[in-house]
């Protein structure tokens, strides 16, 4: 009943409010992930710095150059640490530019968020009702920015802003406006340049209305699945991957509202758009707005973080830029080849800062360092010899002599003793120290704190917890029992670390203090793909060859186009079993096909040009090759032989020569090359094994008949005789039966012209037939 | 320290400043000498005198104070500490004069501030027409004018000339990547000359049949070389190849009292690269998490260029026709040397 009020209230003031009303925002303090683990455990992910700017402040700074007057932050983990810079900064006290900060303890996912938004907001109606006046400016009553915190972007709202607000007068369902860029996937890796998968999306070109929305597409199949409705609905559907979800959405409060009515939703894109796409009762629709020449980017995981840090150094970002004031930043001065460096840096003569750097203020950077490509916070203490490449080194972090770091999270205050080196991928969280000469390998993280022991597998619960110390969760009712027993089990823990420091001193070299952490549970796999580091080459070979062999493989069968306009995949084989058992069938079904064409051309005295004709067809549109059609074509023969009535094997044998005489020429069609003789020949060879045994006795006389009739070479029985030398002793069984009679082709051919040869064989084979039936008498 | 690109802010601070100071000047001269007066008709109480002569000291030791130092952002303030400080040591009936008088000098002072404020103000309001006004004697019939990108200044130039009935042609080299040459091209269009429009490095093709280059600039060195939108220094070159006319036009606002070698400038803004190429083009180009990670492609965008003074003819500001040489002595006349850095 309340939602209803809500709701009919909205559409009454919407119009009355509409001139006048302050653009609003939701800005989601919380990434509900936890990719960024283990530093998120003791300080929230927006206030992590990027580019030595605490994210949050890039969205903040954007909302306000947007037009944004009312911002209202939701804080959820390390609440306290979020109100406390936001009270410190100067964002509060801004002239037209008021923040308001929502703090929660038990939302778990950002659905949990806008339902407790929405429920604070139907308190505020109720407020209104009463003071009128007062409650006025202290809900969401008007379109909203939805954002999270570690988005940035410098695009203007005013187009989208105004292009939304058209919609929503022709047609109230149009709920949402969500903003996409264009930004092309790897096409070896499958994911894009932040790290995130590739994502499929269905757009109506003209009305730019969302249709479809796929981020976890099956890669290794290689194809998606789109509902027929979809293109039965629309007359036009344009399918992207080379879109981008900037994840900044303008929402109508209807938006509020449905995710109170759905209390399952848990996730924006993954339970909401979806959600949305597929529920055709209420009518919801979600239409794309594409910016081109602004920048818009979420920060989801370490590559992500890595590629934005480089995009605001290249300036994609401006005016948001190191070199720029936009608020209490210190701003850097921008030299050649994209290096910023502040004014009170203490830089030795010989130490080398190549492109792309920021080095912050009051650093010091010792002889002959070598630094590119990276970012250095404040208060850094780098000693000689360091070579830093790719990596971000935060605030006040002390590098002793002799250090590498190569694409590695460096964070605030670590100390890395001399000689250490971390190798690519490696994220080390606050304080830690790591001993000297020591190694730190590949891809791990070290922490303060040990890693949880229980892995929770739904990754929306995670990231609630609250370790640093501030003892605030035990007063708060948790909603899942998990959830609060894994954090006393991490509290614990912690504490544990404070009282009994021998415990980890081996981890991280002799004088180290940190625990590394072990893989998580996505697996090496999805370390590398989001990890800070990029993909090493050998992997990347690796991807490059996987690929290349499904392109071979599908070359091969000859299927690398889908077999008709449908988009499920019939026959896209990249090898896994099922494929081939599908094949298989297919060709069984391909050959029962033949097989009655050719009975029926039998029975019906169809010409040869018809049935090839035919089989022609079939082998469209099974998609075979005419080595199919010669092998299932000689099986359809030589199963018709054997069908008709006989007695011995030499009325066999003639039965054979029959039919192969009367489609010689049918089965010469299918025979063009050495290939499709030696299939036949190995065909043959498989139904004298399998089904019609009883040519083996005669597979020798077949075999010279078929070459007899010029339809078989003597390359090509060599071949299959070279092929099956190597093959078992049980295989061997007809290799050794025409062992004469390709020994003396072999003989002929070396010694004799081929004029010659052919009244050789004849003699030979007269001779030699007789000899055979001698035997069998 | 003034990192901003944005040099005509400091300069008007600077004018600002200049005037207080200025008034300040004129306001000490007159105090010391009314002090002295003072301190004469007061002869005969010896102690008194004396007090009032210490008084008095302090008073133009005071001024003298402010006047030595380099940065007086309050220098009203200062006029009245001193007269307080006066205030406090002096009784009597002489002092009371005096009071009343350096109160009324304060007023003045504040007043004509003010007023030179006021005046100042106007002439940047005034400064487009003024510099329009001169359009006449520097445009003759059936000239070729080239001009890049778009300024405001030179339409008015060009907009003057035209309603004074002079015919000329202008073509209007586009000024990638902003194209801002384009909306020049329409208005003047819109006012009826007739007009070209050439790409940038097509500058060079046109200059032999172009008779002037009238362009607008960023700002005006202290040395007589301007800062102005990229591809401008191309276009001086090309004009002095075939010994053309460079002409700048600038109203004395983007007068800046700084030279182009002193690291406190900044010369130059690097702008957003989505104005040079389409973000979605390039991703794949940018993609870290393959090969080194290292990025291999650069965008750059300077949003202005440096020309020097030896290859510029002429600046026509609000104040007159002026050699680039003159430049210096102009700054000279605006500014106090006190507050070249703020």
């Amino acid at each position: 009943m309340v939602q209803k009020k809500g709701a009919s209230r909205v559409s009454e003031d919407a119009e009355e409010e509409l001139a006048r009303a302050p653009l609003q925002a939701v800005l989601l303090a919380d990434s509900f992930a936890q990719k960024f683990r283990p530093i998120t455990l003791e300080r929230p992910k927006v206030l992590l710095p990027l580019v030595n700017i605490p994210m949050i402040d890039y969205t903040l700074a954007w909302l306000e150059s947007a037009g944004v007057e009312e911002v209202f932050v939701f804080c959820c983990a390390h609440s306290r640490q979020v109100i406390e810079y936001l009270n410190n900064s100067k964002w509060f006290g801004q002239p037209n530019f008021t923040i308001k900060t929502i703090e929660s303890h038990n939302s778990v996912s950002a659905g949990d968020a806008l339902r407790l938004i929405y429920e604070q907001n139907v308190m505020c109606v109720k407020e209104k009702v009463i003071e009128k006046e007062r409650g006025e400016r202290e809900k969401i009553y008007e379109d909203f920015i939805l954002i999270s915190g570690d988005t940035l972007s410098n695009m203007s709202l005013t187009q989208a802003l105004e292009e939304h607000k058209e919609r929503r007068k022709k047609n109230s369902n149009a709920v949402m406006t969500m903003v996409i860029k264009k930004s092309k996937p790897s096409p070896l890796t499958h994911q894009s340049r932040l790290g995130t998968d590739e994502l499929f999306m269905a757009i109506d070109p003209e009305t730019k209305q969302l249709l479809y929305y796929e981020d976890k597409a099956d890669h290794l199949k290689g194809s998606i699945t789109l509902d027929k409705m979809l293109l039965v609905d629309n007359p036009s559907v344009s399918l992207h991957n080379d879109k981008q979800d900037c994840y900044i959405d303008i929402c109508s409060p209807e938006v509020l509202s449905l995710f109170t009515d759905n209390f399952d939703y848990q996730h924006l894109r993954r339970h909401f758009v979806k959600g949305l796409l597929v529920d055709d009762i209420m009518g919801y629709k979600i239409f794309t707005h594409e910016i081109y020449s602004s920048y818009a980017a979420r920060i989801d995981n370490f590559r992500s973080y890595d590629t934005v840090s480089k995009d605001i150094i290249q300036r994609w970002t401006y005016p948001f830029v190191p070199d720029v004031q936009f608020f209490g930043n210190n701003a850097a001065k921008l030299e050649r080849q994209g290096m910023y460096r502040s004014s009170g840096i203490v830089q030795s003569r010989s130490a080398q800062i190549g492109p792309f750097t920021v080095i912050g203020n009051g650093t010091t950077i010792g002889n002959n360092t070598k630094i590119s490509n990276s970012v250095v916070g404040e208060g850094c203490n780098i000693g000689s010899n360091v070579a830093i490449e790719g990596s971000y080194i935060w605030h006040n972090v002390t590098i002793e002599d002799g250090c590498t770091i190569r694409h590695a999270i460096v964070c605030d205050g670590v100390i890395m003793k001399s000689g250490a080196v971390l190798e690519p991928g490696v994220v080390l969280s606050f304080k830690v120290v790591i001993g000297q000469q020591f190694v730190v390998p590949a891809y791990s993280k070290v922490s303060l704190l040990q890693q949880p022991t229980k892995q929770d597998s739904d990754e929306e619960l995670e990231y609630a917890d609250d370790s640093s110390g501030i003892v605030e969760i035990p007063s708060i009712s948790c909603t899942s029992d998990k959830l609060s027993g894994e954090l006393t089990s991490e509290l614990s823990e912690t504490q544990r670390w404070a009282t009994s420091e021998s415990l980890i001193i081996n981890q991280v070299g002799a004088g180290g203090v940190g625990f590394i952490w072990s893989v998580g549970e996505g697996g090496y796999e999805e370390e590398l793909r989001h990890s800070v580091a990029p993909i090493p080459a050998d992997k990347l070979a690796e991807i490059i060859q996987a690929a290349n062999d499904d392109i071979e493989m599908s070359a091969q069968d000859g299927n690398l186009l889908p077999a008709s306009g449908e988009l499920q995949p019939d026959s896209n084989s990249i090898g896994s079993e099922d494929n081939i058992e599908d094949m298989r069938d297919d060709y069984i079904y391909f050959e029962k096909e033949v097989e009655a064409t050719f009975l029926r051309a039998v029975q019906e005295n169809i010409t040869e040009e018809h049935v090839v004709l035919e089989v022609n067809s079939l082998r469209l549109s099974y998609n075979k090759t005419s080595v199919d059609c010669a092998s299932a074509l000689f099986y359809s023969m030589m199963k018709m032989a054997l069908e008709t009535p006989h007695s011995s094997t030499s009325e066999l044998l003639g039965n054979a020569t029959n039919v192969i005489g009367t489609w010689q020429k049918l089965l010469k069609y299918y025979l063009p090359s050495l290939d499709e003789e030696i299939e036949v020949i190995l065909k043959f060879e498989e139904m004298c094994l399998e089904s019609a045994k009883e040519f083996s006795s005669i597979f020798v006389q077949v075999l010279h008949l078929l070459y007899d009739k010029d339809l078989l070479q003597e390359d090509a029985i060599h071949n299959w005789a070279t092929e099956k030398e190597g093959a078992d002793e049980s295989d061997k069984v007809f290799l050794k039966q025409s062992e004469k009679f390709i020994q003396y082709n072999k003989f002929a051919i070396s010694s004799l012209s081929y004029c010659n040869i052919c009244k050789f064989i004849y003699g030979f084979l007269v001779q030699w037939l007789n000899e055979a039936s001698e035997e069998e008498d | 320290m003034d990192g901003t690109a944005e040099l005509a802010v400091g300069n008007i601070v600077r004018r600002v400043l200049h005037i207080i100071r200025e008034e300040e000047l004129l306001l000490l001269t007159k105090d010391v000498g009314g002090l002295k007066l003072i301190v004469g008709s007061d002869d005969e109480d010896t102690a008194e005198g004396d007090y009032n002569h210490v008084a008095s000291a302090a008073a133009v030791a005071a001024s003298r104070n402010s006047l030595l130092r380099p940065s007086l952002h309050t220098l009203l303030e200062n006029i009245q500490n001193s007269t307080l400080a006066c205030q406090n040591s002096s009784g009597g009936d002489s002092e009371e004069k005096s009071k009343s008088d350096k109160n009324s000098s304060r007023r003045k002072v504040k007043h004509n501030v003010i007023e030179a404020v006021n005046i100042l103000i106007e002439d940047i309001d005034a400064c487009h027409e003024l510099i329009a006004e001169q359009a006449v004697e520097h445009i003759h019939q059936n000239e070729v004018i080239l001009t890049l990108g778009h300024s405001k200044t030179v339409l008015e130039f060009l907009s003057a000339a035209k309603e004074k009935k002079r015919s000329f042609r202008v073509v209007v080299a586009e000024g990638a990547p902003r194209y801002q040459g384009h909306v020049l091209a329409k208005e003047l269009v819109k006012m009826g000359v007739q007009s070209t429009v050439v790409t940038d490095s097509a500058v060079f093709a046109m200059i032999s049949r172009v008779n002037m280059v009238i362009v607008g600039v960023h700002a005006v060195m202290a040395n007589g070389g301007v800062i102005a939108p990229v591809g401008m220094r191309m276009v001086a070159l090309a004009a002095r190849n075939y010994a053309v006319p460079l002409v700048v036009v600038a109203g004395t606002h983007k007068l800046c009292p700084l030279y182009p070698h002193n690291p406190e400038v900044l010369l130059n803004d690097m702008r957003c690269p989505s104005e040079l190429v389409d973000f979605g083009e390039f991703s794949n180009c940018m993609d870290f998490g393959i090969d080194s990670g290292a990025p291999l492609l650069h965008i750059v965008n300077p949003a202005f260029d440096y020309v020097p003074p030896e290859l510029i003819s002429l600046f026509i500001t609000d104040i007159g026709g002026h050699n680039p040489s003159y430049i210096h002595r102009l700054i000279a006349d605006y500014y106090s040397a006190d507050d070249l850095v703020l």
